[in-house]
């Protein structure tokens, strides 16, 4: 049966932060914020971040409006970057953005993205892997304070 | 039961394949469609035994390729029932046949004050180059807005159009809602008010029986590999008065009359439009498509994907959790259906859907102010076409099925 393939890419811990997204809600005061849209399919992120002046991530916190990968990934990756520094998210990023694309990592660096992790089975389902590194993707837009992206078009 | 109207698995051998373990049942049509022996060995044929640059040369094979590429565009020229073939200009495709429109007769004659009116269903292609032709010239851009069935509100376009209007630019049938406009009714009402009418026939001549003369359409722009033709290559109609007052949309080799220091002068109609080296096997392969739609006949096609309309669109309509666009109605509903199911990503559907051997596209198709009108992020689309049959539309409601208890079977649970 076909579907039973989707078992890999649907694990039952993907569909629950789809379903109870953890941060998902606006903060009161931020210093970081970024809008970001998937130009294949319309969905948008807002990403919104509170650094203490030593550069950690006090609170994190998304809106927007997604598929059930970019949901969840938004919602696993806001868990997995909460206290870290700002050194520490950016290098998680980059850790998420390789994996997403089958490139290899050493075990601590995956053990680091907690639950994210298991979005490494993305990669077999090359069209959606964009909905899966939307965030991460935020989120180190955000880091860098680079500005928003919402012209993209797909024909 | 819909017949089938052509050798599918022997004509289009790309059918007959399996995408994750499963029968591949393609229902991405109004996306592009799958290319028949035909085609390809029409392009085979030309680059093996024909190649040659057209219209220069002296030699055996340029004119043989002239030969092919001429007849290519008489093809065309019956087949949307043109009355010259000197009406008819081929292009990359649709969007660019409508960029021409815009560039050449829309900069000569949209002036500060004037109108262009769009429907609020246009495909980007026909949205964003009268939208940017608007903006430079200080022109007014209206929308004509759709009814509650989700089909173009004449009442409103008879509002919209006015004295004012010089263009009224709008697609013959939609790639979202899946409705047929009355374009002669459109073109009439703009010639009313002294405008001109530009149709974009992306999705109605690969599906029906158009006839460019009757609609009395100003230009009409569509593209060749949605009608089983290559990639690449289009055609716009354009009535030769309106063609022969235009200026050039591109200058180079091909389209010039004389070339001199200080100016130049421009070659006769069609060629003025064509510069620089054409898709040559483009247009001759586009020539294959039309005559295995022809000798099929473009009423049966259009009858033989009703056929499958009326049988798969009230299914999907009884099926709980499934939101149908568009008229409800099959008679009036096309082979382009666009849906959801509640509580589900169109992407996550079609990810399934895709597992399941189905494949549809999922996103904002191009239109993204009509998912902002409708209220939506995106859709799922199965869009038909004449190799489609009646196991098709069964794989397809079976693996929504399917795709529905899956979810429900997880923990995305319905609110």
């Amino acid at each position: 049966m076909g579907l039973s393939k989707l078992n890999s890419l649907y694990r039952e811990v993907i569909l629950d932060h789809a379903d109870h997204p953890h941060h998902k809600h606006d903060l009161a005061e931020s210093t970081n914020t970024i809008t970001l849209k998937n130009p294949t399919c319309g969905d948008v992120i807002n990403l919104e971040i509170k650094l203490t002046p030593d550069d950690k991530i006090a609170d994190i916190g998304f809106t927007g409006d997604g598929c059930t990968i970019s949901q969840s990934s938004a919602s696993m990756m806001t868990d997995a970057v909460m206290g870290k520094s700002k050194e520490e998210a950016l290098k998680m990023a980059k850790t998420f953005s390789d994996m997403a694309i089958g490139k290899e990592h050493p075990q601590a660096d995956l053990d680091e993205l907690q639950d994210a992790a298991i979005l490494s089975n993305i990669m077999q389902f090359p069209a959606r892997i964009k909905c899966a590194t939307l965030s991460w993707w935020a989120l180190q837009r955000a880091l860098l304070e680079e500005t928003d992206d919402t012209s993209e078009e797909e024909s | 039961m819909a017949q089938k109207l052509s050798e599918s698995l022997t004509d289009f051998p790309i059918l007959n394949q399996e995408v994750n373990d499963e029968r591949l049942v393609y229902l991405d049509n109004a996306a592009t469609a799958q290319k028949p022996n035909q085609v390809v060995d029409a392009l085979t044929h030309f680059y093996q035994h024909d190649n040659a640059n057209v219209h220069r040369g002296v030699h055996t094979l340029a004119e043989r390729a002239t030969a092919a590429y001429e007849d290519a565009r008489h093809k065309v020229q019956h087949f949307i029932h043109a009355e010259k073939p000197t009406e008819i200009i081929f292009t990359k495709g649709a969007t660019d046949g409508l960029n021409l429109v815009a560039s050449t007769y829309g900069e000569a004659n949209v002036t500060a004050g004037d109108e262009i009116v769009i429907s609020i269903m246009e495909h980007h292609s026909n949205l964003i180059s009268w939208q940017q032709l608007a903006i430079k010239k200080h022109a007014t851009l209206k929308y004509i807005e759709l009814t509650a069935d989700g089909e173009l509100d004449m009442a409103d376009a008879a509002a919209k159009i006015t004295d004012k209007t010089k263009i009224v630019a709008v697609a013959h049938a939609s790639n979202v809602m899946g409705t047929v406009t009355p374009v002669k009714q459109l073109a009439k009402l703009a010639h009313d008010h002294g405008a001109i009418f530009v149709g974009d026939g992306a999705q109605s001549v690969p599906h029906m029986p158009v006839d460019v003369t009757d609609l009395d359409v100003d230009f009409y722009a569509f593209s060749g590999h949605k009608m089983m033709g290559p990639t690449g290559i289009g055609v716009l109609y354009g009535k030769e008065d309106l063609l022969q007052a235009m200026p050039p949309y591109q200058y180079g080799g091909e389209m010039i009359g004389f070339v001199h220091r200080d100016n130049s002068t421009w070659a006769d109609l069609p060629w003025k439009f064509e510069a620089g080296t054409q898709n040559i096997a483009g247009a001759i392969g586009l020539g294959a498509a039309v005559d295995y739609l022809t000798n099929i006949g473009m009423d049966r096609v259009q009858a033989h994907e009703q056929q499958l309309v009326d049988y798969l669109l009230p299914k999907m309509e009884a099926m709980p959790g499934v939101t149908v666009y568009g008229p409800q109605d099959p008679a009036k509903h096309t082979g382009v259906i666009a849906f959801n199911l509640d509580n589900l990503h169109p992407h996550d559907v079609a990810t399934a859907l895709d597992m399941e051997g189905v494949a549809v596209r999922a996103g904002h198709h191009c239109a993204q102010p009509l998912m902002d009108y409708l209220g939506l992020v995106a859709t799922a689309r199965a869009s038909l076409y004449l190799y489609n049959t009646q196991a098709d539309a069964d794989k397809l409601l079976t693996a929504l099925q399917e795709t529905k208890e899956f979810f429900n079977h997880g923990t995305v649970k319905a609110e």
